[in-house]
């Protein structure tokens, strides 16, 4: 104790710089407010300014709080694990994706019932349907994602996370930019670009955040003890370093002047739809499969406790996958004005990318080798098995629509819709769920609160998928069979309006179907809620033996 | 064994297993997008295609806004049914000056690629203020606001210098008048609306959403719809011109 009194305490350049950037973005914030063309763009210009001031109080008094010397990166020889940004992350996916789920079930009622719009401008279908994809895809999706890859590149590397104000400014900075993102859509600050609708100043906040999001991770990553990087941490580092190659090209704009929410693409036209579809099918490809196979093969083989099925098949399924994957975008894009070479080139990887997915699929429910009697008893395994089963029956479909004469048929339609949602729902959604069950009793070491609120979860959600993916096939196979249906006289039979009308009873089963996984949803965070909370007050009165440490 | 052996160079370097992520995922976007900007069918110039109008890239501004794109279409592929049901398949060159493109991917509703000039200015008017009042089978959210809403137009000349900036033709002089043509194209028998159709050809000038007193949302919103794919004339066009 005495060595501390020669260890004066001094702010580190990561501290300082910190403030005073935050500080300078304050005093930015307030300039543009001031000057800002649209009271939206204004009260934005607000959040920032407030974000940022915060941001310097926290770290200033962070400073104050603080021990002299930083966190050990090992204490008595084991990593020192930095877990505060991870459970934050945690926390953040629950209540985004109750929001998100939501914000889906409000929607499809709209379909069903028009009157639900309300007549005013925050309300309608064309503002909250992206609220609902960004909040689902982004704000759970996303924050699954980093949480569960600031918990496993640690634990896999054996290494403290890199950082010390960064791993906390990507969580929160993530965070405010889905903050912005989301009261944008409900203001009507969109670039229209679907799943990529946020304006430029928004794009420019988040490619800093996903830049620390990389360097944390690589740094985390060259930091580790353990001479192999882990196969779940190629799959995480590929969906961080493609989403960002994306993101800069997808979002390449000019804003009209810097006190305007408003810019345009620089591409145009079919560029920009090649552009789009080349960041939209791979926004599908990176963001929702590779990063959630990243969490697929942690947290499948920990939770069965059996190594992962294949090494090889590990190495041939990451290298494939990304490989083709970014040629399936113009599959997006059949029959339109995209040449005929590209929509071709398009379907053709788009079909081949059947063999990485079902190897992928192969190796992650192979995992429970000598393990499947745990189906039976653990229902947080079986949901992120069956998770992996989604995944193969999806990226059957995928393929299949890819086909140009079955795209034909589909394109348009809610067949789309529904084939989505057997991903996001039934991959995306289970794993998540899964992995949250998996995380949150290890991140705050303590039970589950009850399996069996986990059993009737899985089971109603599972009941409400199978009711959205089979009311969309009929709709959308329907609705596009009624749109090229000829009379005999060599007439088209309906009239689009017809068209529309014959959806209202499938649109009501989904609406249906989503409100049951919405339930679903309810009771893993309540669930969850319990985990954290129960634990705290029953712990000290509680015979039961602690964890070990 | 040995090649097994060999990704060993990626599991044992960070650096090493970075760059290989980013050569392979480079690679199929960069062959299927930089042609794009060199092939004569993606950059073929067809007769009749414009810039729009201030007042119609207004209009376009409050289709984005609203996220029209989401339930409507502006593709028509070249398929029996939708030329039949929508005519003329769209064309690359139609949407040259589209930032972004609005091609969509959901028809919820029909689509609009060539909605121009099919309904009466009356009819669109109605139809977005309530739209079950002319479409009894409609799902479309009503849009009564728009036309009870002031187009804010005053920085419309930052839109365009912001689109020429990126390549769109748009001359000093469309910049220089950009607030003012809107006014023109929005009022009924505008002495000025011969020189806004030498600036923009084939433009329509006329208050389009029945009250010629205020320049509105909805203003701007229906003379983009009226304007939409009425630019090609197909009886001129020769679609053999592009085959190679």
């Amino acid at each position: 104790m005495a060595n501390a009194l020669a260890h004066r305490k001094t702010m580190t350049i990561g501290e300082g710089g910190s403030a005073l950037t935050f500080t300078a973005l304050a005093g930015l914030s307030i300039v543009v407010a001031a000057k800002a063309y649209t009271p939206e763009f204004a009260f934005h210009a607000y959040l920032f300014g407030a974000a940022s001031v915060a941001a310097v109080f926290a770290i200033i008094n962070r400073y104050y709080e603080r021990p002299v010397e930083a966190p050990p990166l090992t204490i008595d020889g084991k990593p020192n694990y930095n877990m505060g940004p991870v459970k934050l992350s945690a926390v953040a996916a629950v209540i985004w994706g109750i929001a998100g789920f939501t914000v889906g079930l409000i929607i499809a009622l709209q379909l069903a019932f028009p009157a639900l719009n309300f007549d005013l401008p925050w309300t309608t279908f064309g503002r909250l349907r992206p609220l609902h994809t960004s909040a689902v895809i982004f704000a759970f999706g996303g924050n699954v994602l980093i949480g569960t890859s600031l918990y496993v590149v640690q634990r896999t590397c054996r290494a403290r996370l890199a950082g010390d104000i960064a791993p906390w400014f990507v969580v929160l900075g993530y965070n405010f930019f889905i903050v912005i993102a989301g009261t944008g859509y409900l203001l009507g600050i969109t670039q229209s670009k679907e799943y990529a609708e946020p304006e430029w100043y928004a794009d420019l906040f988040l490619t800093i955040v996903w830049v620390v999001y990389f360097l944390i991770y690589l740094g985390t990553i060259m930091r580790r003890t353990e001479p192999h990087i882990y196969v779940a941490n190629w799959f995480y580092l590929a969906f961080i370093i493609t989403i960002a190659v994306l993101h800069l090209g997808n979002n390449a704009a000019v804003p009209i002047s810097l006190f305007s929410p408003k810019s345009y693409i620089v591409w145009s036209g079919v560029q920009d739809a090649m552009v789009q579809w080349w960041y939209g099918h791979n926004a599908v490809g990176f963001f929702l499969t590779a990063g959630f196979l990243g969490i697929m093969y942690y947290f499948i083989p920990k939770r069965c406790d059996r190594p992962v099925y294949s090494y090889r098949l590990s190495i041939i399924h990451f290298w494939s996958l990304i490989f083709l994957y970014i040629w399936a975008g113009p599959h997006h894009l059949h029959y339109t004005a995209l040449p005929d070479w590209a929509q071709t080139l398009g379907m053709t990887f788009s079909v081949m990318l059947w063999m990485p997915s079902w190897g992928g699929m192969i190796n992650g429910i192979m995992t429970l080798s000598g393990a499947w009697d745990k189906l039976r008893t653990d229902p947080v395994l079986r949901m992120m098995v069956v998770s992996v089963a989604f995944y193969g029956m999806s990226t059957f479909e995928g393929p299949m629509m890819s086909v140009k004469i079955v795209n034909s048929l589909s394109h348009y339609t809610d067949w789309t819709i529904g084939h989505v949602h057997s991903g996001a729902l039934g991959w995306v959604g289970y794993i998540s769920f899964g992995a949250l069950y998996c995380l949150v009793p290890w991140l705050w070491n303590r039970p589950l609160y009850s399996l069996k609120l986990v059993n009737w979860h899985f089971w109603i959600s599972t009941i409400g998928i199978v009711l959205y993916i089979s009311a969309m096939w009929v709709s959308g196979i329907l609705q596009g069979l009624m749109w090229r249906a000829y009379t005999g006289l060599g007439f088209l039979e309906y009239s689009f309006v017809e068209t529309v009308e014959a959806m209202h009873p499938f649109y009501v089963i989904r609406a249906l179907g989503g409100a049951l996984f919405l339930i679903g949803a309810l009771l893993m965070a309540f669930n969850l809620w319990k985990t954290v909370n129960t634990a705290v007050s029953a712990a000290p009165a509680d015979l039961t033996l602690a964890p070990a440490e | 064994m040995s090649l097994w052996s060999r990704h060993a160079i990626f599991e044992k370097n960070s650096i090493v297993l970075v760059i290989g992520i980013l050569i392979v995922i480079a690679i199929g976007g960069l062959v299927e997008i930089v042609p794009l900007f060199y092939l004569k069918n993606t950059i073929e110039k067809v007769d009749g295609v414009r810039p729009y109008t201030p007042l119609e890239l207004a209009g376009r501004n409050i289709y984005v806004r609203e996220g029209c794109y989401l339930c409507h279409s502006q593709m028509i592929r070249p398929l029996r049914d939708e030329v039949e049901r929508y005519g003329h398949y769209s064309l690359a060159a139609e949407s040259m000056y589209d930032k972004p493109f609005q091609w969509g991917s959901k028809r919820t509703g029909p689509d609009l690629a060539r909605i121009g000039g099919k309904y009466s200015d009356d009819w669109h008017r109605d139809h977005l203020k309530a739209p079950r009042s002319v479409v009894p089978g409609s799902v479309m959210p009503d849009y009564s606001w728009l036309a009870e809403t002031n187009l804010d137009f005053s920085h419309i000349a930052d839109d365009l210098k912001a689109q020429a900036l990126l390549g769109v033709p748009y001359t000093s002089a469309m910049i220089a008048s950009a607030a003012a043509d809107v006014v023109t194209q929005t009022t009924n028998d505008s002495p000025d609306a011969v020189d806004l159709a030498k600036r923009y050809p084939r433009v329509n000038a006329r208050d389009f959403d029945g009250d010629p007193a205020r320049i509105t949302e909805a203003d701007a919103l229906i003379a983009y719809l009226q304007m939409l794919g009425t630019q090609v004339d197909f009886k001129l066009y020769d679609d053999k011109a592009n085959i190679r």
